[in-house]
Parts: C-alpha cells; structure tokens; sequence
C-alpha cells in the first residue's frame, strides 16, 4: 500500500507538470492556431536563466552580478527562490513577445504550416545558446528544498512533488480566469477566425503577443519544475533529457484536445498516471517490455482516446452543417 | 457640413495590378449608398480599404472629418463602422447569442478582476444580453438563439453576420453582398431588414450588391465601378440611364439595347 501511495503522488506531480507544460502549447494554439515547436529549447533557455540568476549570481547575456543572489556558498530560501521564479517568468514573457514580434507576426496571413515550421527553426535556432550556457551537462536550479522529504506513515514523499501541484494549481486558476476574462474572449475570436475577429473591434496583433509572452512564461514555469528532484536528472536542467521531455506533453494536450484548459489538466493527470502506474506496476517483465517502456504508454493511451475521440477529450468538434 | 464619410480618389495597387483607380465618393448620416459593378470591378476591395484591411496608397478616407488612413482595422471598427462579408465569416462553433455577444465586446468595460469577482461583470453582461435580445427579435431569429452558427441554413447565417455588425452599435454599416446566394424570399426579407435598419435605427450604411433590382429598389445613390475605375455615380434612375454603366453591364457593342 505504501508503493501505491507513492507511486500515486508521483504520478499527480508529473502530472502537474504535464499540465503546465500542456497550458503553455495550448494557450499558444488558441491564440494563434500553431503548435509551438520551440517550446523544448525556449523552456530550457528559462530554466538555464534561473541557474544563472541563483546559482551563478549573474545575469543572462548582460555582464551584471545580480545583486538579489544568495551569498557565496549558500542557496537561495524559499521567499528569495520564488522571487527569482518571477523575475525568470518575466524574462520568459519578455522572449515570448521577443519572438513573437520578430518571427510570428510576419507571417500572419500566412498558411499556418509555414508558422508551425518557423517555430521549429526557433527551436534549432535557440539551441546552441543553451549549449553555450551548459559547458557541462547538468546544471542546479539551486531549489530551496533539494532532495528533503516528508515521510508519512512510512511513505516517502519529495517535497518537489507538493511544490509542483501547487505550481500547477496557480497556473491553472490564472489561464481559467484569464480565459474568462475579456481579454480571453477575444483570444477565443480570434482562433476562430481572425478576419472577423478584426471587424469586431479587437487586436489580433496583441492577442498573438499575449498569447506568446503567456505561452513562454509556462513553459519555462514547467521546465523549471520539472528540472527539480527527483526526477532524472535530479536538481539539474540537462541538455540530453529536457528537449525530449518536451515533446512527452504533445500526446497530453492531444488527449486532452489541443485547444482546451480543462483538457490540458486532465490530458496530464491521466497520461502522468498510466506511465507512472506502468512504470512501477509492470516492472516486473521489463524482460518482455524492454527498458523505459514506460515512455511509451502516453503514445499508446492517446492512441486508443483518439480512437474514441478523434478531438480529444475536450476538444472543440468542427461542427459542419451537412 | 462635412459628410459622415468621405473617400477621397483612393488607388490601390496589387503589384502591377491596380485594384481601385481614383475611386471617390461620400456618404452622409443615414444615407443608404450602393456600390455595384461587374464581378472583379473592384467593389470588395473598396470595402477592405474603408475597414483598412487592405491600405490604399494614395488618396484619404475621412470618417467624420479626420482622417483614417493607416489605423489598424480594429480601430476602425472601434470608430463604429461595422461590416459583414461577403463570405460569411462568424463564429461557427459558437451560438447566435455568443457571436452577438462578440459584436458587444468593444463595448464592454470590464477588466480581468471584475470579470473575476463576478459581480460588475455580471451586470454588464445582463444589459449587453439585453440589447443583444433586441436585436434577436428585430432580426426575427429567435428560433436560433441557441443553436451553433455553423448548423443553421445559409440565408439565416447572414442574417446573424448582419445582426453581429448590428451589435457594435455602428454608425456606418458596410454590407457586402447580403443576398447573396440567396432566394427571392430570403432576398425580400433581407431588404425589408435593411430598410428597417435605416428607419428605425438611423445608421448609414454602404452597400455592395450583384442583385441589381434590389440595389435599384432600396438605395438612395450609387456609384458603378468598372476596372477600378468609377464610371457613374447618382440616383438609381440617372444610374440606369447612363450608357457608360450599361456599356459594362452589357458590353460595348450593344449599347442600343
């Protein structure tokens, strides 16, 4: 019983995760109707921000110290880490709209495959600054609470697993409420069709931007926590593992339909769960199985959802008038 | 006095292709203006370029005396000039009363902490409700209130893109070939709104048509474009009567019929 009580908090924590990760693709599709293909390397480029400003005491590409950082030898506490998150989120907005600006707006009008294959050069395109920022492979995000755990009932829980559903509640509250508000609205106008939405009084220029600065803002909110214990590699955001990981969320948002916030959170619970359950659970004919077959089950439990529902499971149906 | 709306010899070019060729016109406070001309001439580009979809590269366009060339197309709308299109472009998996609701968005105040401590936010949308119901029952579409755009028939669905328009309280409403696609008892029932539209509620509007006994029966001046170029503006009867329109209309060569 103590194994499944752990492997469930497991699961919810990824799960999390996965939500969060899965917001940020689907604020960034409801905004602009494109799959942001950089998300994996833009992320990484936040994370790799947050070492910088807590463990190194710099300041990304300026040659500041940052005069908020721990002193030498020490990390950072809790209030101190959380504020650095928030100075990280807004540097990651700022990327968002940077790039918003200068490669996604040019192309508005364009055929929305040309703006999905740009967003994959940005992910090429920004890789080789992480890859100068990580001399060696692996470096601390310089979490407050490391590796502690809470032991209830002889159970073992990570701090890390409670700090990532909290991460994921407060995301999910402000997209909820965001999307509710009139600003959401308009976004929601302008996935439908972005001509009309003009002749309705709104700016598709800021919706773009508002979704994108969002958008980078939780990725780089998920990559963050994903990076912490103990999740492989443990403390650390590495170059070999994040990118993938990325691309672990996209069965997520789609079993949970690609435009939806609900769908979002409940892809990743869902998906968190059956790989982690299968992880632990199955573990026994990995013989059979093979090593790491546990990445696979979230490509296997989309599948037999699409199979279902080819929308996902709170997806927007095409409604078509036969 | 100056005129609600005044075009001022606009060209615009595609490349090579000049789309609209010195083409003026105005329009005056609830005024009912037709643009007509063979397909191509030019008509729905001069409608892109009054909601500034498309920027004409000389020429003005002035909305009550100030010029609009160069805003962005949401603040034109937000000016008050409301259009539809000629293929309609709502909100499909939405509801009649959510696409009406979308007209009413330049219009409503409320910002992201009211709209999340519910309260002021719920009485603004009760009276944009209101006035969206208004325009529900003087379109006569309360049948479909609640039914996703995209399932209603097509003659309904235009009726919806001109009650959206509707919504943004305009002042000038730019009305791109409302009938059509549609039958004569669809078309009938779009002029009557039209006409209503002008009586009861004042606004001015502009209209781009094919069905030219419609345009004849219900607009007050019209202006015939042919190539870009204008080649006849006045009242219905002097338009008629002009051989340069009936020239495009039916070809050079016959113009003794």
């Amino acid at each position: 019983m103590i194994i499944f009580w752990q492997t469930l908090a497991k699961a919810i924590a990824l799960g999390s995760i996965y939500a969060i990760m899965g917001l940020s693709f689907v604020i960034i599709f409801k905004g602009t109707q494109v799959l942001n293909f950089a998300a994996g390397a833009l992320s990484m480029a936040g994370a790799l921000f947050m070492s910088i400003l807590v463990v190194d005491r710099g300041f990304p590409f300026l040659p500041f110290t940052n005069p908020l950082a721990p002193a030498d030898g020490e990390t950072a506490g809790l209030a101190l880490w959380i504020v650095h998150l928030v100075i990280v989120l807004m540097i990651a907005a700022l990327m968002g709209l940077v790039i918003e600006r200068v490669a996604i707006r040019p192309m508005v009008g364009q055929p929305l495959f040309a703006m999905a294959v740009i967003t994959l050069g940005l992910e090429i395109a920004i890789r080789p600054f992480n890859l100068d920022a990580t001399a060696i492979s692996g470096r601390s995000i310089g979490v407050p609470w490391g590796t502690e755990t809470w032991e209830i009932g002889g159970a073992i829980f990570p701090k890390s697993y409670l700090a990532a559903v909290v991460a994921a509640a407060i995301a999910f509250v402000a997209v909820f409420f965001f999307y509710r508000s009139r600003f959401g609205v308009a976004m929601r106008a302008v996935a439908f069709d972005q001509e009309a939405a003009m002749a309705q009084g709104i700016n598709v220029g800021r919706v773009f931007a508002i979704a994108w600065a969002l958008g980078a803002a939780l990725a780089v909110l998920g990559a963050i926590f994903f990076a912490m214990s103990p999740w492989p590699p443990a403390g650390t955001v590495s170059l070999e593992i994040h990118p993938i990981w990325v691309f672990r969320v996209l069965p997520v948002i789609i079993l949970g339909g690609l435009d939806s916030v609900a769908g979002a959170v409940a892809g990743g619970l869902i998906i968190a769960i059956f790989e982690i359950f299968a992880g632990q659970y199955l573990s026994q004919w990995t013989s059979i199985l093979g090593p790491g077959y546990s990445t696979i089950v979230p490509y296997l439990v989309m599948l037999v959802v699409l199979l279902v529902r080819p929308y996902g499971l709170f997806g927007t149906e095409e409604i078509r008038r036969v | 006095m100056s005129h609600l709306l005044e075009v001022d010899n606009i060209v615009l070019r595609f490349g090579g292709v000049t789309a609209i060729d010195g083409v003026s016109f105005h329009v005056d406070e609830g005024e009912l203006f037709a643009v007509i001309g063979p397909n191509g001439a030019g008509k729905t580009s001069v409608f892109n370029s009054l909601s500034q979809v498309y920027r004409p590269q000389e020429g003005d366009i002035k909305w009550k005396g100030s010029s609009i060339m160069g805003l962005r197309p949401d603040a034109v709308a937000e000016l008050g000039i409301a259009r539809t299109f000629q293929n309609i472009a709502l909100f499909g998996q939405m509801t009649v009363i959510d696409n009406l609701l979308m007209g009413r968005h330049i219009r409503m105040k409320g910002n992201w902490w009211q709209n999340m401590l519910w309260k002021a936010s719920k009485a603004e949308e009760m009276a944009n409700r209101e006035k969206v119901e208004d325009i529900i029952d003087f379109l006569e579409i309360s049948p479909y209130r609640k039914m996703p755009v995209a399932l209603l028939p097509y003659g309904i669905q235009k009726r919806v893109e001109l009650g959206r328009a509707l919504a943004m309280d305009p002042e000038l409403l730019l009305l791109d070939e409302p009938a059509a696609g549609m039958n004569l008892e669809e078309t009938e029932d779009m002029a009557r709104f039209i006409l209503d539209i002008r009586e009861e509620l004042g606004i001015a509007m502009i209209l781009v048509e094919h069905d030219m006994g419609l345009v004849m029966d219900i607009a007050d001046r019209i202006l015939v474009v042919d190539f870009g170029k204008p080649i006849g503006t006045g009242l219905p009867e002097e338009v008629q009567q002009n051989p340069d329109v009936i020239a495009a209309y039916l070809g050079g060569d016959f113009v003794d019929l």
